[in-house]
């Protein structure tokens, strides 16, 4: 393997229903910086079926150059076809860098491209650099040992180098409609046998009564300690604008949707303000939450490692100020 | 049908402490269990041996110690047990443990493969597409369902996705990697424990498997770890005890001053 032959840092745009999705955003974000510091292009795989007119916002978050592959075997993800398409991208663009987004559609597709292409892959990266010298080496850190570590990842003689990031670890760029880019139409020719071995027989998008935690401003979120009042969590977020999430604790215990869990298990998110009533703070749910820009925790306890994070720490009983803040916000009109 | 299930013995990370003067992980007395999503898997193929008669095979790969968790598989119903083990196999990442996984399985009879989506002490869910890819097989990832269609040799798989779920057909042979939360485990039988050590655990070393060495261990990992180094944490605020009143009026100076009210 001729490794200067492979250039330019690729975005997975993963799509659904036709719709860009935001991790692609925030991937192309942090591919921008990668290329800026390494001269080379950004170039985004828009695969899908009559989505052509999503490449332009591709362009306006980041992308120098977006490759299209609209096929009607790529209107709904399917394992087979996508990886098809993106192999055979990789074997004639020969691409430096690959990300993906760590969903259940990037995390089904990039391991799978990984052994065709016989690759590395990073999963779930929290920090993507490349080094200051000329060799401009890719550095790829993760969480291990259940958030208890940190490690980071060389790919050394094999390209692409690729990675997963989940949701809300980058942060993408304002759109800028102004950028320039081509956008490119690419054939793929698929193996009409292989990609037909599974077939969807049905759909179903399901209202869970989900939110997508990971997009909210304002967290309120609780843990064991409020066990109790977990129904005092909703009017507290309302009254500021904000959703309510949970440690595992809770989600264990049937108290609040697993969708709503944040940490190692659960969502990665970064609000502006996370509100941590009754959370002790393990390891796997700050490795979740301690990007927030602002955190303020509630704990009984004063040696609560949640204290560690916060900007504000509050030793007294959740359970009490909970409502009180309600209250007081409240009556301030909120 | 003949079914085999790849499982890990993993260490229970909800377990795993940290020196909080060196920052280093405490491994000691930390215990190790049959990898949850593994142990779903494994009850999905019991599942179709009650219903249809299969013969099911659970492989490890790991320390010699990784024998506990085939034993447990063999007490909760499973036929055959295989340990594949070796120092060759030794340093592998993902892609390598998947090719030696994959070199194990050439060398063996199966119509579906069950892999648990993920491990918990890595959390990359990687190894199940991979091997699916390197024995050219259909894949399906975080099932929660399935039903066999023995007419068909087809299976009938209920796929999780975030914002619903798939109603999923294959044929047969194919892989499937499953979710724990989906499916409640059996627990060990008392016979099955009896009979559990009576039955042979087979070692495999790497040259039983059809793989070039090249492909395995370290060798044959494309990624290495630079440095690992303990999760530095950003720097504390204040800490407060103050009364429930005190707090509130704390709070909410803060979210003035930050003007997120």
């Amino acid at each position: 393997m001729n490794l200067s032959e492979y250039k330019d840092v690729y975005v997975f745009a993963e799509q659904r229903d036709g719709k860009v999705q935001n991790v692609a955003l925030e991937l192309l974000g942090k591919a921008r910086e990668l290329a800026d510091a390494t001269g080379e292009k950004v170039v985004a795989m828009l695969l899908g079926y009559g989505v052509k007119g999503e490449a332009q916002g591709l362009i306006a978050a980041g992308a120098d150059r977006v490759l299209v592959v609209d096929d009607e075997s790529l209107k709904s993800y399917l394992t087979e076809p996508y990886a098809e398409a993106i192999t055979q991208i990789i074997r004639e663009q020969k691409p430096n860098i690959l990300l993906i987004g760590a969903t259940t559609i990037g995390r089904d597709l990039g391991p799978r491209l990984s052994a065709r292409n016989v690759t590395g892959l990073t999963a779930d990266a929290t920090m993507l650099e490349v080094s200051d010298d000329e060799a401009h080496e890719f550095r790829m850190t993760r969480p291990a040992f259940g958030g208890n570590l940190m490690a980071t990842i060389l790919c050394k003689d094999h390209r692409p180098q690729m990675s997963t990031v989940r949701p809300g670890v980058m942060q993408k760029l304002e759109p800028d409609t102004n950028r320039k880019g081509e956008v490119v139409d690419y054939h793929i020719d698929f193996d009409k046998a292989k990609i037909s071995r599974i077939k969807i027989l049905k759909e179903v998008k399901e209202d869970r009564g989900t939110v997508d935690i990971a997009a909210a401003k304002v967290l309120v979120a609780g843990g064991r300690g409020v066990s109790g009042i977990v129904d005092k969590l909703q009017p507290l977020a309302q009254a500021l604008g904000g959703e309510v999430a949970c440690s595992r604790a809770l989600s264990d215990a049937g108290l609040m949707d697993h969708d709503r869990q944040v940490g190692q298990t659960g969502k990665t998110v970064r609000p502006d303000l996370y509100l941590a009533c009754g959370i002790s703070g393990a390891i796997q749910h700050l490795a979740g939450m301690e990007e927030s820009d602002m955190i303020i925790a509630i704990n009984k306890d004063k040696t609560a490692p949640i204290f560690k994070v916060a900007d504000l720490g509050i030793v007294g009983d959740a359970t009490k100020i909970v409502p009180l803040l309600t209250e007081r916000l409240r009556s301030m009109g909120k | 049908m003949k079914i085999v299930v790849c499982i890990k013995q993993v260490p229970d990370t909800t377990e795993v402490k940290i020196n909080p003067v060196t920052g280093t992980l405490i491994r000691e007395g930390v215990p190790s269990i049959m990898n949850p999503d593994d142990k779903g898997g494994l009850e999905y193929a019991l599942q179709l041996k009650d219903q249809y008669g299969a013969h099911v095979t659970v492989i490890t790969m790991g320390l010699p110690q990784a024998e506990a968790v085939l034993r447990e598989a063999l007490a909760m119903g499973a036929d055959r047990a295989i340990l594949l083990t070796d120092r060759k196999l030794g340093g592998a990442d993902t892609l390598a443990t998947s090719s030696a996984l994959a070199g194990a399985l050439r060398t063996m009879e199966y119509d579906l493969i069950i892999t648990g989506r993920q491990a918990i002490d890595g959390d990359t869910a990687q190894v199940g597409p991979q091997i699916a890819d390197m024995l050219d097989l259909p894949q399906i990832t975080y099932v929660e369902s399935l039903q066999y269609d023995p007419a068909y040799q087809s299976l009938t798989v209920r796929k999780h996705t975030e914002d619903g779920y798939q109603m999923l057909q294959v044929q047969t042979p194919c892989l499937l990697t499953a979710l724990a939360s989906a499916v409640q485990p059996r627990y060990m039988s008392v016979r099955g424990i009896m009979t559990a050590y009576d039955k042979e655990v087979e070692v495999w070393g790497a040259d039983r498997i059809d793989v070039p060495e090249d492909r395995i261990g370290k060798v044959g990992s494309p990624t290495s770890v630079f440095k690992a180094f303990p999760k530095e944490l950003k720097a504390a605020g204040e800490t407060v005890e103050c009364t429930p009143e005190e707090a509130v009026e704390l709070i909410i100076s803060k979210l003035k001053e930050k003007h997120l009210i």
